[in-house]
């Protein structure tokens, strides 16, 4: 079956034949997806790119399905959406797909996020497939914000107060921003129009640059979790039916889980306030963004106190200052900017954690500092919490921007196996 | 001879790309103007910008939230002692944004303020009797805890700013206009 060179194609299907000889599309996906040559040692964590681009398509046919019953006004968006729940045909099956999928979309994304760090998936040459990556991460961040506002609830509503807000905090053009967005004076029917347009339109971005990182993908090849690049022919397998066959698998586990989510407990990771339409005269009395905000939410509280820039009384009245609200906007941006600096950042040699004794520990400290935050993110910033907060989002920084560059020039690193035919041997004999 | 006019031609290209090019950057920058203007507030968001209040059923003491341009906004009907307080306060080391009451009200005894706060803006509490209305006697706003004092004056927490006045005018003794 496989695409020979020497012919045009080799297909002996007459009409993928005629079809492939005026338009390689079958070569290309035999070449990308058939023999494409894949590291042989890739563990679980090598899913969960294949489960979020499933989640990703998942997202955008539950959507669209979606939309063709949902009315993008205010006075009808939360009915529209308690129609879909009540009387369209398995629109509250819809409706629990795109919810859900949108918290499973996260989690795959986490972990896919975390398996590079962990093993260098972003060191040279992949630079730019990861920064590609950490695009598609802010893609889906807007794309999933503007969609939470879509059913227009106390929280759709407060959320995205709070959250363009946070644009008034620029100096001299802040407030001319913030109505831009809005549209009005105030969040409206303007504001949710354009976010039902917006996020229409993002997941079909994220579409796109998706084809350009799996491009840059095919182009440098596949890591690994030994980290060493493949060298000859027995380190490597072809992508089907090895990969094929395991991201089945993987994808298989992961459904289960979001099924018996959507199925058996749909609410679970919902908050009540997001089930009663919004009031712009009453704030609820707390404002908790979806959990996989929470950590960044974390590091925008955590800032506090302004900043009077000394010996400035004299441009304006009390100087110049450097706002908590300043502080916590670009502390927030910048936890997911300073992403696209890490290679970098991270000049060490040795791409994989396995080898890195001290990078490992780095690593898991900065888990338990994302989870710190998200945990304090829920909570009302105040006393002890915010304590917390600020000592994660020190941490969170400090990981980046300090122990990383420390670390590529003073660990010690372990000896590399010379390939990975060699490591996955070394393994075995191991567990024997 | 054949290298100059090459040259020359060289240097007649370049010129040429260089307009085309700036004249496309133009063309682009000055089609993003209508698509980046039109998502401004439209002519009739702006047009439906005031309102009529009538005042005259606001006890001393009680503060009534209307809605103008979809936000709220405060009416207090302040007591003498909360009006003492404000103007005793225009010195205040804490006051986050310094203003005197006397440039925030019209008429002491009538506090009108948007009553969105300017953190990131929340509705802060304390218009209704029981709730919190902070250190300051004013207002509290629960979300990241900024305290307003009576005169809607920033005093304690994360927001940079007094509550902010709206133009009004007292079209009588009983009916203001906000707006
Ligand atoms: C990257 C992919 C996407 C993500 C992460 C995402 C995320 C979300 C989220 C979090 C909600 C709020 C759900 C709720 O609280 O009820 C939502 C609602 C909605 N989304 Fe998406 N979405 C994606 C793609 C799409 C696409 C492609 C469409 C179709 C055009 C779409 C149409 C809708 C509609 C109509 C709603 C409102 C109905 C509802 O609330 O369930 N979404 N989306
Ligand atoms: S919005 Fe009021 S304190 Fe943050």
């Amino acid at each position: 079956m496989a695409a020979s060179k020497q012919k045009k194609s080799g297909f002996q299907n007459p009409v993928i034949r005629w079809i492939d000889d005026r338009l390689p599309i079958f070569t290309m996906m035999d070449k990308e997806y058939g023999a494409y040559p894949t590291p042989k040692n890739f563990n679980y964590f090598w899913n969960f790119g294949a489960i979020a681009m499933v989640m990703l398509v998942l997202m955008i046919v539950t959507g669209v399905f979606l939309a063709m019953s949902y009315t993008p006004h205010t006075s009808m968006a939360f009915d529209s959406v308690e129609r879909i729940m009540r009387d369209v045909n398995y629109g509250w099956m819809l409706r629990y797909l795109h919810m859900n999928g949108a918290h499973f979309f996260f989690i795959a994304v986490y972990i896919h996020i975390f398996r590079g760090l962990y093993y260098g998936s972003y060191k040279r040459p992949r630079e730019l497939l990861w920064i590609l990556g950490v695009l598609i991460f802010l893609l889906m961040m807007a794309t999933a914000f503007m969609g939470y506002s879509l059913p227009w609830s106390q929280m759709s509503g407060w959320g995205v107060t709070v959250i363009t807000n946070l644009f008034s905090a620029i100096p001299f053009f802040g407030d001319a921003i913030v109505t831009w967005l809005w549209g009005g004076p105030s969040v409206g029917n303007p504001t949710l129009n354009r976010f039902f347009a917006l996020h229409y339109l993002l997941p079909f971005v994220i579409v796109g640059v998706v084809f350009l990182h799996v491009w840059a993908l095919h182009v440098s090849g596949s890591g690994n979790p030994s980290g060493v690049e493949p060298k000859t022919k027995k380190d490597t397998v072809p992508f089907h039916p090895y990969y094929t066959i395991k991201d089945t698998f993987g994808l298989t586990v992961f459904m289960f889980v979001y099924m018996a989510v959507v199925f058996f407990a749909p609410l679970a990771l919902s908050h009540a306030d997001h089930f009663q339409p919004f009031d712009p005269l009453v704030t609820p009395e707390q404002i908790v963004p979806e959990w996989y905000f929470l950590p960044f939410y974390a590091i925008l509280r955590a800032f506090t106190m302004d900043i009077v820039f000394p010996f400035t009384g004299w441009i304006t009245d009390g100087g110049i200052v450097f706002t908590a609200k300043l502080q916590g906007v670009i502390a927030m941006f910048g936890a997911i900017i300073v992403l696209f600096f890490l290679p970098w950042l991270d000049k060490s040699p040795v791409r994989s954690a396995r080898y890195r004794p001290a990078y490992r520990w780095c690593n898991y400290l900065l888990v338990v500092a994302m989870v710190l935050l998200g945990y304090a993110g829920a909570q009302p910033a105040e006393g002890t919490m915010l304590w917390i907060a600020r000592g994660a989002t020190a941490y969170y920084f400090a990981h980046f921007l300090v122990l990383i560059p420390l670390l590529s020039r003073y660990e010690k690193t372990l000896p590399l196996p010379k390939s990975i035919n060699e490591a996955v041997l070394k393994d075995k004999e191991e567990a024997q | 001879m054949a290298s100059k006019k090459d040259d020359e031609t060289q240097t007649r290209r370049d010129f040429l790309n260089l307009t085309v090019g700036a004249m496309g950057a133009v063309g682009i920058g000055a089609a993003m103007v209508p698509l980046v203007d039109s998502m401004n507030p439209a002519a009739d968001t702006l047009a439906l910008a005031t309102i009529e209040v009538d005042i005259s059923e606001i006890e001393v003491g009680q503060t009534r939230v209307v809605q103008w341009q979809g936000k709220p906004v405060f009416i207090k009907h302040r007591t003498p002692e909360e009006i003492e307080q404000a103007q005793a306060d225009d010195n205040a080391p804490n006051l986050t944004d310094p203003e005197p009451d006397s440039a925030r009200v019209q008429k002491p005894e009538w506090l009108i303020v948007v009553g969105v706060c300017t953190h990131l803006g929340c509705i802060p509490q304390g218009s209704k009797t029981g709730q919190p209305r902070g250190d300051f006697e004013g207002w509290f706003c629960p979300c990241h805890g900024s305290h307003y004092d009576t005169s809607g004056r920033m005093r304690a927490g994360p927001a940079p700013k007094n509550l902010p006045v709206p133009p009004y005018e007292f079209l009588s003794d009983t009916v203001v206009r906000i707006g």
